[in-house]
């Protein structure tokens, strides 16, 4: 096991304080690196290189239509999918190198899944305490204390004895960012949050998002929440068949949008109606 | 003249009733309900199969069916994880062990071991060696795939998300994948214990001392030593219903639970 992650993860936050993000945040948050990034599957190429830079404490949301692989590139970042080309850094991770520690790499990345994938067998709490005691080898009492303040921060420690079917979507997304927490992550990824919920709820998980964001952290976030995207993110990147076509601040992309690809998507999911 | 549905559904309902009737009238005037009673039902004379039936027979065919599975489900295990090995020859092994003993009559491999065994290497197994490994070897045949099943039923994003949480493979395999897949398989292996249950009677065509004897070995011994026609039969019979409904009863409930997955 990876020497820095046996210890205790909130003495580390304490300890590295190398960027300038982490004095107004809780957290030590890590910067990704992108470079020449390909992925195919069989002959279907998802991703024909991609460069990108995401500074430590940086939120930046991936738009685009499905398929055109935004959901790829960010599932390459933890390598939960492996690129065919080019090299991913996160924070002192080298996350394409053939000797990557993936396992100590991917306790620094937390990820949320559209489908919220919490483990239906366990209880809210246990479904957060149970990758600080198995993996990082925490206390009873000490994974509990810390899970049920993740659970507080996104409003829900009143649910913690419950099982995750009895939750309603909106609320199990939000356990699945608190069960993210819990590893101390220093980077956030979210893999279209919000497309499963029932509309009434998605504003709770984008304002634990918002949260996290004042806090500091990293974020790289796949959505289709243009309101989010404008509000929140300090960057906004519009990918299209595999590339990034244009980037920037949230209200010029989104604004102002200048390549006609980035106009034609903004148009058909800002008014839907209008054609 | 249209009929509606719900006289279709009188209709039905008095045909049906009509053909039961006309069958149990047939049988009750037809059947020779003396010969019945004294084949299959004398029960006056059986005082002595008790309490043996019970605390050698049905002892005895416990006793085979627990050991035959318990190292069946050892060995389904094993086959499960060779089936979905990276590693071919692993899978090309467990894939044609699989085909061959689903594909044979169990009563083959009894007599393969409590026969061949002897012939071919000279060892004298035991009634309890012959029908434990006789059974194990094919149940672990039916136990891997109804294994594999479950673990392949644990959705992806389950692992995916243990993974991204940092967890190793065999961790995630240990805390989140197992312990879903449990009880997706838990009724399907319930099965399997009666199924196996009643294989146990193969063991008759190897032969066994009088200690050794389960439920069926009994039950055709008591047709030559009491005058009560294939009543001891029944008997055995009634004894195996007493092992497998209430296994049976316990499948149904579980697949009444409310099935715990990861999907929305």
């Amino acid at each position: 096991m990876d020497a820095n992650m046996s210890q205790n993860q909130s003495t580390d936050a304490a300890t590295r304080g190398a960027d300038p993000a982490e004095a107004a945040g809780a957290y030590s948050a890590a910067g990704v690196t992108i470079s020449g990034l390909h992925k195919s599957f069989g002959d279907n190429e998802v991703l024909k290189g991609i460069d990108m830079e995401v500074a430590p404490g940086e939120v930046v949301c991936l738009i685009g239509a499905s398929g055109s692989g935004k959901s790829t590139l960010l599932r390459c970042v933890n390598r939960l999918e492996n690129p065919n080309a080019g090299t991913i850094t996160v924070g002192e991770h080298e996350a394409t190198h053939p000797d990557v520690n993936l396992d100590a790499m991917r306790r620094q990345i937390g990820m949320v899944f559209q489908q919220f994938n919490l483990f239906p067998h366990l209880s809210v709490l246990e479904n957060c305490t149970i990758t600080p005691r198995r993996v990082l080898g925490q206390s009873k009492a000490e994974a509990e204390a810390e899970a049920l303040a993740q659970l507080d921060a996104v409003g829900l420690k009143h649910l913690s004895d419950r099982r995750p079917d009895q939750l309603s979507g909106g609320q199990q997304q939000r356990v699945a960012i608190a069960r993210a927490l819990t590893m101390k992550p220093q980077l956030m990824l979210f893999d279209e949050p919000t497309s499963a919920l029932d509309p009434e709820t998605v504003g709770d998980v984008l304002a634990s998002m918002r949260k996290l964001a004042e806090a500091g952290m990293t974020m790289l976030v796949v959505t289709h929440e243009m309101g989010f995207a404008r509000e929140v993110a300090d960057r906004v990147v519009f990918m299209d068949q595999g590339l990034v076509v244009e980037e920037g601040p949230a209200t010029e992309v989104i604004g102002n949008p200048q390549q006609p690809r980035t106009q034609d998507f903004l148009r058909r999911v800002l008014n839907p109606l209008a054609e | 003249m249209a009929m509606t549905t719900r006289d279709r559904a009188r209709v039905s309902l008095g045909i049906q009733a009509g053909i039961f009737l006309a069958i149990v009238i047939v049988l009750a005037v037809m059947v020779d309900w003396s010969a019945i009673r004294n084949s299959f039902f004398s029960i006056e004379n059986l005082g002595p199969m008790f309490p043996e039936i019970i605390t050698v027979g049905l002892f005895n065919t416990v006793k085979y069916t627990v050991v035959g599975f318990i190292f069946g489900l050892l060995g389904g295990t094993l086959l499960a994880l060779m089936r979905m090995s990276s590693f071919p020859v692993y899978r090309w092994v467990a894939t044609g062990y699989i085909e061959f003993f689903r594909g044979i009559p169990a009563i083959l491999v009894f007599i393969a071991l409590g026969f061949g065994a002897s012939l071919a290497f000279g060892v004298n197994l035991s009634t309890l060696q012959i029908a434990g490994s006789a059974l194990a070897i094919v149940a672990s045949a039916y136990i891997a795939e109804t294994l594999r099943a479950g673990l392949q039923a644990v959705p992806k994003g389950q692992i995916e998300a243990a993974r991204a949480l940092g967890m190793p493979a065999w961790r995630a395999m240990v805390t989140i994948q197992i312990p879903q897949a449990f009880r997706i398989v838990l009724p399907p292996l319930t099965n399997e214990a009666i199924l196996l249950t009643k294989d146990s009677s193969l063991i008759f065509v190897v032969g066994m001392a009088g200690g050794a004897a389960e439920l069926t070995k009994m039950g055709r011994d008591g047709i030559n030593i009491y005058q009560a026609g294939l009543t001891p039969l029944v008997i055995a019979g009634f004894c195996y219903l007493l092992l497998t409904v209430p296994l049976s009863l316990l499948a149904r409930r579980m697949e009444h639970r409310t099935p715990r997955t990861g999907k929305k």
